[in-house]
């Protein structure tokens, strides 16, 4: 079973998230702040990584930064999943390594879990 | 105020920048353009004075006098101009935060609704999915505004993103239109597109491009009043790209049209057909056309119809 990894501070969406996945087979982990959601991804070396940008104690941006440079974590891919697009944003972030970058306000769910599930096929 | 408060006043370019204004329309730059000429014009009075009347140093001293109050009402006035740019400057950012507040527990909320009406989670009724697509559609409505007033915010604070790319007009059109055809059906619309043949790519930013069209789509079709047509050519004239879009619906009355493009502003014949609707689109519309060096305009009779058209550069 393919473990995904949630970095993301809405409880909301981690537990809609939590539903689907769970109902695709996957297996999913919980991180409310970006500190926690670091230690879990070199701990439990999840198969892919959703990560939202506006996080509590880290900022996703730093969090994406830590986990391409940790030799343990730099080859899981990361998504990230946020309402953040201003100027630069969607570069920084390629540039940093993540793989794709969904705003939450352009794609449905059941985009959203079809770019999860590609991402794991690969 | 200490001395770093003092420096960053003096740096004319970035107070303006930080308003979004151009040079021209910035108090502080025209204070100091005031000043000059203020400056200079006082000097020409005392050479003038020294040289030709008997008593020069009352003169002076009248020169001097006036300069003096010139030079204070001046600076009283830049400094209003001042508070209010700096108003409207937090205005936007007010609206900024707030929209980008409002994003978030929004599409949480319609990622809940579409994962209710999948039906992942046990099979519901003909009633329940009634009134799942009420609330879908509401929340889409708030979804609209909040993106709408983001795009506001970004251009009154000059932060619009710009990506230009090539593409293919003609098919950002044929998308869009496809888009809009269940919308043009329940409104018994029919949406005729007559493109030029062989028109060349346009290099610009088709996200934002694709807001023009949308909105100009949006509002032939929605302000039609019972069945209609809408016709939408594109065809090359001159070094530009001409778009127009033609409806035969409510128009738009005399005195209104010269506050058609006006951020918020609704005509009072379409408030009485449409409730729906924030008064952004063509605002938005607008400065996106002139971002991308081209002009926007219309023609209208109210009861007969509306043309809107746009150029854009070909290279």
């Amino acid at each position: 079973m393919k473990t995904i990894l949630f970095i993301e501070d809405e409880s909301t969406l981690q537990k809609t998230f939590g539903d689907i996945l769970r109902q695709e087979s996957y297996k999913m982990i919980s991180a409310l702040d970006g500190e926690t959601g670091l230690r879990l991804a070199k701990s439990q070396k999840p198969d892919l990584i959703l990560l939202d940008l506006i996080l509590p104690k880290i900022h996703g941006f730093e969090v994406l930064k830590k986990l391409k440079e940790g030799e343990e974590t730099k080859d899981i891919p990361v998504i990230i999943l946020t309402n953040l697009e201003g100027m630069g944003d969607v570069e920084k972030a390629l540039e940093l390594g993540a793989k794709t970058y969904l705003v939450k306000a352009q794609y449905s769910l059941e985009e959203v879990v079809e770019k999860i599930k590609k991402a794991l096929k690969e | 105020m200490n001395v770093k408060e003092i420096l960053a006043q003096l740096n004319i370019i970035a107070q303006c920048k930080r308003y979004g204004f151009s040079l021209w329309q910035c108090p502080q730059f025209l204070f100091l353009i005031m000043g000059i000429i203020i400056g200079i014009a006082a000097i020409t009075s005392y050479a003038i004075a020294t040289r030709y009347i008997s008593d020069p140093q009352l003169a002076a001293l009248m020169v001097f006098g006036i300069t003096t109050i010139l030079f204070i009402i001046a600076n009283i006035i830049t400094r209003s101009f001042e508070r209010l740019a700096e108003a409207n400057r937090m205005k936007s950012e007010f609206i900024s935060v707030v929209s980008h507040q409002l994003r978030s527990p929004l599409s949480n909320l319609r990622w809940v609704i579409e994962l209710l009406m999948s039906g992942r989670f046990g099979k519901i009724e003909e009633k329940q999915t009634e009134y799942f697509k009420i609330l879908k559609e509401n929340n889409a409505r708030m979804e609209e505004l909040v993106a709408d007033l983001l795009t506001v915010s970004r251009i009154e604070t000059a932060k619009l993103p710009f990506k230009e790319q090539e593409f293919v007009l003609e098919d950002l059109i044929k998308e869009l239109i496809k888009e809009f055809e269940l919308f043009a059906r329940a409104s018994n619309v029919e949406v005729k597109f007559k493109p030029e043949k062989n028109l060349p790519k346009i290099f610009s930013d088709s996200s934002q491009l694709r807001l023009v069209i949308e909105n100009l789509l949006d509002n032939a079709i929605r302000y039609i009043k019972e069945r209609g047509q809408v016709e939408i050519k594109l065809e090359k004239r001159d070094k530009n790209f001409y778009f127009e879009i033609k409806d035969n619906g409510v128009g738009i009355p005399k005195e209104d049209q010269k506050y058609i493009f006006q951020k918020f502003f609704r005509s009072e014949n379409v408030m009485r057909y449409q409730t729906q609707g924030s008064g952004l689109g063509l605002f938005i519309a607008k400065a996106i056309v002139e971002k991308s060096g081209g002009k926007i305009g219309f023609k209208s009779e109210e009861g007969k119809g509306s043309t809107f058209w746009l150029t854009l550069p070909l290279k």
